[in-house]
């Protein structure tokens, strides 16, 4: 079975929705790992060995909490987190219910990149604040965040990309979006048009995130 | 202005206990350029950082104006900053931010008057000559204009100490000299204490009244320029002044001579004096010069013979004598005698 035109038209309805399915999943996953991830990457930085906040406790422990859950598969942390789940939003099917795995899995993810992000600044630049007498929290809005606002804007280019594929696992315990459609027709009932529609709509949604990252993160760098 | 006591800093390697510091004492005087000079790792640095505690001493007490800063911490730390003004070999300005803004983060970080932030941003960009430069980001900026900047946001808060940190070593030698003479005036006209590491002599001979040179984490040499220029003590002191005050005689001349060679240092005004004609006539010698100059420095002159001095022994001696009681120093270098 080839691709068939005129099975993609009768099933456009379906597929739209499956659309707006993912992109609303990764919205709620993207906005719950910026606002968590980023405090958690910042605090993961300052903290380390040498820095203005160094402390080796908090360091430690949530380093530990972030390698944690980094190290489950993905596919295993959307089974073992249901409970939690249906507590948050009283539903384990749909996408409201996967934008919960999906935002545990992308906080740490976010936070590791946010924390590369901050190891790029020279320290000489943090140095210099130090030494104009700036405080911890004028050093990381007018300097960590600043000069590293480029690399975080990448950063949440990659972790959007990484969650439209999470996305998609999340499809297969009923998640709903792009990936739940491609399963059911595409592998369940051999239905090539919907499997080649999906990877395509799959492609050219990663292609439309990459360029628009790199160009923003290009227009706000001054360097 | 500056006191420093009995200042150790030790870093931890993989390899052992390292002394950057080892306790070293020194104190720079209010209005005065202090030069630190010495090789990179001779510990130079890690003293400078110390000063305003950007690394916290192992041992020893350093006190500005009148403030241990060892025994502050977190916020009283923070604030005696603001009367210390740092420059850095490598500009560190914030390069997300314009020229402008990079300098009023050093007024946001004093709580100045939010109305007054940009009338005192214009002044400073006045004084350190980039007016035109305001919104510009540093990435447009030469090597010295970024140093500008960096010294605008350095006195910001009206500091009583601006520390620079190699501060000209990433410049060209235009470029740094219209720095040193940036300093100069910020120190004369402000009545800023400027204390300055560096590894080039010649900085230290432009603008620095007093120096002191690190080896091995000690201060080895310290005193007035001009005392240490015309009477070095160590060995490393003599090589950093050969570095600018060259007195090398090729082989070739120096086998050509007979008589003695003899370096004559004259200091002070001395220098303008007759006094090796005075000597030439008395005792009747002649005089062959071999080398010769004469260094200014802090608008004093130094100056430096090496000459053959040729007749009688006996007159010679009485020569060199008569030298050492009107000049200053004779030192002879090949005794021919």
């Amino acid at each position: 079975m080839g691709f068939d035109f005129a099975h993609l038209m009768e099933l456009i309805p379906d597929i739209n929705k499956a659309f707006f399915q993912t992109i609303y999943m990764i919205a709620i996953s993207l906005v719950v790992s910026t606002v968590i991830g980023l405090p958690v990457g910042i605090l993961l930085y300052i903290t380390d060995k040498g820095l203005f906040l160094e402390n080796r406790m908090v360091q430690n422990i949530l380093g530990f909490v972030v390698n944690m859950v980094r190290s489950i598969p993905f596919i295993i942390l959307l089974v073992a987190l249901l409970p939690l789940t249906n507590l948050l939003v009283s539903t384990t099917i749909g996408p409201t219910a996967a934008s919960v795995s999906l935002s545990v899995a992308a906080i740490p993810f976010f936070a590791r990149i946010v924390e590369n992000a901050l190891r790029e600044i020279d320290k000489g630049v943090i140095e210099a604040a130090i030494a104009a007498g700036a405080t911890p929290w004028m050093i990381i809005k007018d300097v960590l965040l600043l000069e590293a606002r480029s690399g975080i804007i990448s950063g949440v280019t990659l972790t959007l990309i990484s969650l439209v594929g999470f996305s998609a696992m999340a499809g297969t315990v009923g998640g709903g979006g792009i990936g739940d459609l491609a399963i059911r027709f595409g592998y369940y009932r051999y239905d090539n048009t919907i499997m080649i529609s999906t990877v395509l709509i799959l492609i050219i949604l990663v292609q439309v995130i990459q360029l628009l990252g790199d160009y923003i993160a290009k227009v706000v760098d001054k360097r | 202005m500056i006191e420093i006591k009995n200042l150790t800093k030790v870093y931890k390697t993989k390899k052992g206990e390292v002394k950057g510091v080892d306790n070293v004492s020194l104190t720079v005087k209010e209005g005065e350029i202090f030069g630190i000079v010495g090789y990179s790792g001779a510990g130079k640095s890690s003293l400078l950082r110390c000063i305003n505690l950007l690394e916290r001493p192992t041992s020893g007490s350093i006190t500005v104006d009148g403030t241990d800063l060892t025994s502050l911490k977190g916020e009283q730390l923070r604030s005696s900053r603001l009367k210390i003004g740092m420059i850095f070999q490598h500009f560190y300005l914030i390069s997300q931010k314009t020229v402008y803004e990079n300098i009023s983060f050093s007024l946001k970080a004093a709580n100045y008057p939010k109305d007054q932030v940009k009338q005192r941003v214009e002044e400073l960009l006045k004084m350190v000559g980039l007016s035109d430069k305001r919104d510009v980001y540093p990435s447009q900026l030469s090597g010295g204009q970024k140093q500008r900047v960096g010294i605008a946001r350095a006195l910001a808060n009206n500091p009583k100490v601006l520390l620079c940190d190699e501060a000209t070593s990433a410049l060209d030698p235009t470029t740094t000299k219209s720095i040193l003479n940036l300093l100069k005036k910020i120190n004369k006209e402000l009545n800023i204490t400027i204390v300055l590491i560096t590894h080039e002599m010649d900085v230290v001979k432009e603008i620095c009244s007093r120096m002191a040179i690190m080896q091995d984490g000690k201060v080895i040499e310290d005193g007035s320029v001009y005392d240490i220029f015309a009477n070095p003590q160590a060995a490393l002191t003599k090589e950093f002044i050969e570095s600018v005050v060259t007195l090398e005689i090729p082989e070739v001349i120096l086998n050509g001579c007979e008589g003695p060679i003899v370096k004559v240092t004259f200091r002070g005004k001395v220098a303008g004096e007759g006094v090796i004609s005075d000597t030439l006539q008395q005792f009747n010698l002649k005089g062959n010069f071999l080398h010769g100059s004469i260094e200014y420095i802090q608008e004093l002159p130094l100056g430096i013979f090496i000459m053959e001095l040729k007749g009688q022994k006996q007159e010679i001696e009485k020569a060199l004598q008569y030298i050492e009681n009107r000049a200053a120093q004779v030192e002879v270098l090949r005794n021919g005698l």
